[in-house]
C-alpha cells in the first residue's frame, strides 16, 4: 500500500468538498488502486492545521461548514497557507483558493512555493494558470514535480487527461464549447421559458447558480480564463487572458432567442480557440448540434486530425463534481 | 443540368468527361437507368460547380459528342447562413447595412425578420445571407462584423 500525504490550501466550498470526498472514497481507492490518501495539512488565510499523523477529513469538513475552523485542536494562527506548504511534509498540495484573474494570487505564490519545496500540485484554481501558465510549468519541471489542473476547466469533465491519455497521436486543431454553467443556465431559461435576462439572472442567484456579483460569469471572463488554459495546455500556445476577444451575454434579448428558435437555432455563450485566435461570444447553435446542451451543463468539442470531432459533456461546477477531477489528478500522480 | 444519353455502354463516362475537362467540380450524378424519355434516351441529372463563363463552351462540347442537353439550371448563391443583430438597428440605418452586403456582388441578404419590443428598447433582427461559396461567405460575415462594430450592434454569428 502506497501512502500519499495531502495538504489542502484554501478550505472553502471546493477544498472542504475534496476533504469530504477523500473520507468517503478512501477505502475504495485503497482497494482499487492500492493508494492510501491521508490528509496531513489544511491552510487558510488566517491560520491552518498541521498534523503529521493525519487530520480527520470529516471533522475538518464539519468545522468549515459552520465556519469554526479555529476550534480544531490542531489549529494554529501562524500556520497559514504558505507555512503549511513549507512546513507540512506533504507529497501533494491541493490548491483550491479562490480565482484571481488579475494577479493570480494567492494561488500563484502557493503553487510556486510548493514546487520549490518539491511537492506536486493539483489545482482547480484558474487564476494562476491564466496569468502565469509558462512560468508555472517551467518551475514544476525544474523541480521535477508534477502539476495537474484537470478541475480548472469544465469541473467534472475530463479534458486534459482525455487528451493526454487517449488522444496522444492526435493534433488538436481547435476547441469550442460551453465552459460556464451560469451563462448556460440563464440562456436556457430565457430560451425555454421566455424569461427576461434580469429575471433569469435573479432566479440563478436565488438558486446559488450565480454569484451576488455575477459579472465575472455573465461578461465572459470566466469562459475566457478557461479558454486560455485550454489553448496553452492543449494547443501549445502561449496566451494570457488579455489575448481573448470577449463578448458576454448581458446584451442578449428574449426577442433574439425567439428569432433564433424560429429558424431552429438557440443562442449559447461559446468559447472558441482556433488558429491562434481566442474568442468568447454568444453564438447561434443549431438545436440538434452536440454543443446545444441545456441547464448548467458544460460541453466541449475538440477537433482532431485523426479522431475527427470528439465531444464531451458534464457538470462544470459543484464541490463533489470538481473533487472527482481533483482526485483523478491526485491518483494519477500517486501511481507514477 | 439534365442530360439525355443513348442506351449504350460507356455513355455516362462520355458525358461526364467534358465537365471535368472544363474544370467543373461534380457534386452529384443521378442516373435513371430504369426510365426512358419519349425519345428512348436515358435521363441523367448532374449537379456541378463551374465558372459561369465556361458553361456555353461545355454545352457545345456535349452536343458535339451526341449528348442531348435537355435543361440547364443555375444556382448562384449556394451558401446560406443566419445571423442575429441586437441594438438600435433601424436608427443605425438597416437599409445601408443590407446595401453594403448586397453591393459585394457575391453575397445578398435574402431574409430579414425584426422584432421591436418598444421605442426606447433595443431591437433584434434575424438576417439570412446567401453567398456564392464558402470563402465569399467568410468575406460577407467579416463585412457584417465590421458594420456591427461601427454601428454599435451586437452580432450573433452562427457557430
Amino acid at each position: 500500500m502506497k501512502k500519499i500525504r495531502i495538504s489542502i490550501i484554501g478550505f472553502g466550498v471546493i477544498g472542504s468538498g475534496v476533504a469530504k470526498v477523500i473520507s468517503k472514497k478512501r477505502d475504495y481507492i485503497k482497494h482499487r488502486h492500492g493508494i492510501d490518501l491521508e490528509l496531513v495539512g489544511i491552510g487558510e488565510r488566517n491560520g491552518g492545521i498541521a498534523c503529521e499523523d493525519g487530520v480527520d477529513p470529516i471533522e475538518a469538513y464539519n468545522l468549515a461548514k459552520t465556519k469554526e475552523m479555529e476550534k480544531h485542536p490542531c489549529w494554529k494562527e501562524e500556520m497559514n497557507g504558505i507555512n503549511v506548504i513549507r512546513e507540512v511534509n506533504a507529497d501533494i498540495v491541493v490548491e483550491t483558493t479562490p480565482t484571481n484573474i488579475d494577479s493570480g494570487e494567492p494561488g500563484l505564490s502557493h503553487m510556486m512555493t510548493a514546487f520549490k519545496n518539491k511537492r506536486h500540485v493539483v489545482t482547480s484554481n484558474k487564476g494562476p494558470l491564466a496569468v502565469a501558465y509558462k512560468e508555472l510549468i517551467k518551475t514544476a519541471e525544474e523541480n521535477d514535480v508534477q502539476f495537474r489542473f484537470e478541475a480548472s476547466v469544465g469541473g467534472a469533465m475530463p479534458v486534459f487527461n482525455l487528451v493526454r491519455e487517449c488522444l496522444q497521436a492526435n493534433k488538436i486543431l481547435s476547441i469550442k464549447g460551453i465552459l460556464n454553467g451560469t451563462c448556460n443556465y440563464i440562456l436556457t431559461r430565457m430560451s425555454t421559458e421566455g424569461m427576461s435576462y434580469e429575471h433569469a439572472l435573479s432566479e440563478a442567484q436565488e438558486l446559488g447558480i450565480a454569484e451576488t456579483n455575477p459579472s465575472y460569469d455573465v461578461e465572459g471572463m470566466d469562459t475566457a480564463c478557461k479558454l486560455v488554459i485550454l489553448a496553452n495546455e492543449i494547443l501549445g500556445m502561449d496566451s494570457t487572458y488579455k489575448d481573448v476577444e470577449i463578448e458576454g451575454i448581458t446584451g442578449i434579448t428574449i426577442e433574439s432567442l425567439k428569432l433564433a428558435s424560429d429558424k431552429g437555432y438557440t443562442i449559447k455563450l461559446i468559447g472558441e480557440v482556433e488558429a491562434e485566435k481566442l474568442r468568447v461570444a454568444p453564438r447561434l447553435v443549431p438545436k440538434d448540434h452536440p454543443l446545444a446542451v441545456g441547464g448548467t451543463l458544460n460541453v466541449m468539442s475538440l477537433h482532431t486530425d485523426l479522431a475527427g470531432e470528439i465531444t464531451i459533456t458534464g457538470k462544470g461546477a459543484g464541490a463533489i463534481e470538481t473533487s472527482s477531477s481533483i482526485l483523478s489528478d491526485v491518483i494519477n500522480i500517486a501511481k507514477r | 443540368m439534365d442530360l439525355e444519353l443513348k442506351d449504350t455502354p460507356g455513355q455516362l463516362v462520355l458525358a461526364l468527361q467534358p465537365i471535368s475537362d472544363f474544370e467543373g467540380n461534380i457534386v452529384s450524378v443521378v442516373h435513371h437507368r430504369d426510365k426512358k424519355t419519349p425519345r428512348g434516351m436515358i435521363p441523367v441529372q448532374v449537379a456541378f460547380e463551374i465558372g459561369g463563363e465556361k458553361v456555353s463552351g461545355l454545352i457545345n462540347k456535349l452536343k458535339s459528342i451526341g449528348i442531348i442537353v435537355a435543361r440547364v439550371g443555375e444556382e448562384r448563391l449556394r451558401e446560406s447562413r443566419a445571423g442575429i443583430l441586437i441594438g438600435h438597428i433601424i436608427h443605425s440605418d438597416i437599409r445601408d447595412t443590407i446595401d453594403q452586403i448586397d453591393a459585394t456582388g457575391y453575397a445578398e441578404v435574402v431574409d430579414l425578420t425584426m422584432s421591436m419590443p418598444g421605442i426606447d428598447q433595443r431591437s433584434s433582427a434575424r438576417l439570412v445571407i446567401n453567398a456564392t461559396g464558402k470563402t465569399e461567405m467568410e468575406y460577407a460575415l467579416e463585412l457584417l462584423r465590421n458594420i456591427a462594430r461601427e454601428k454599435d450592434l451586437l452580432l450573433i454569428e452562427p457557430i
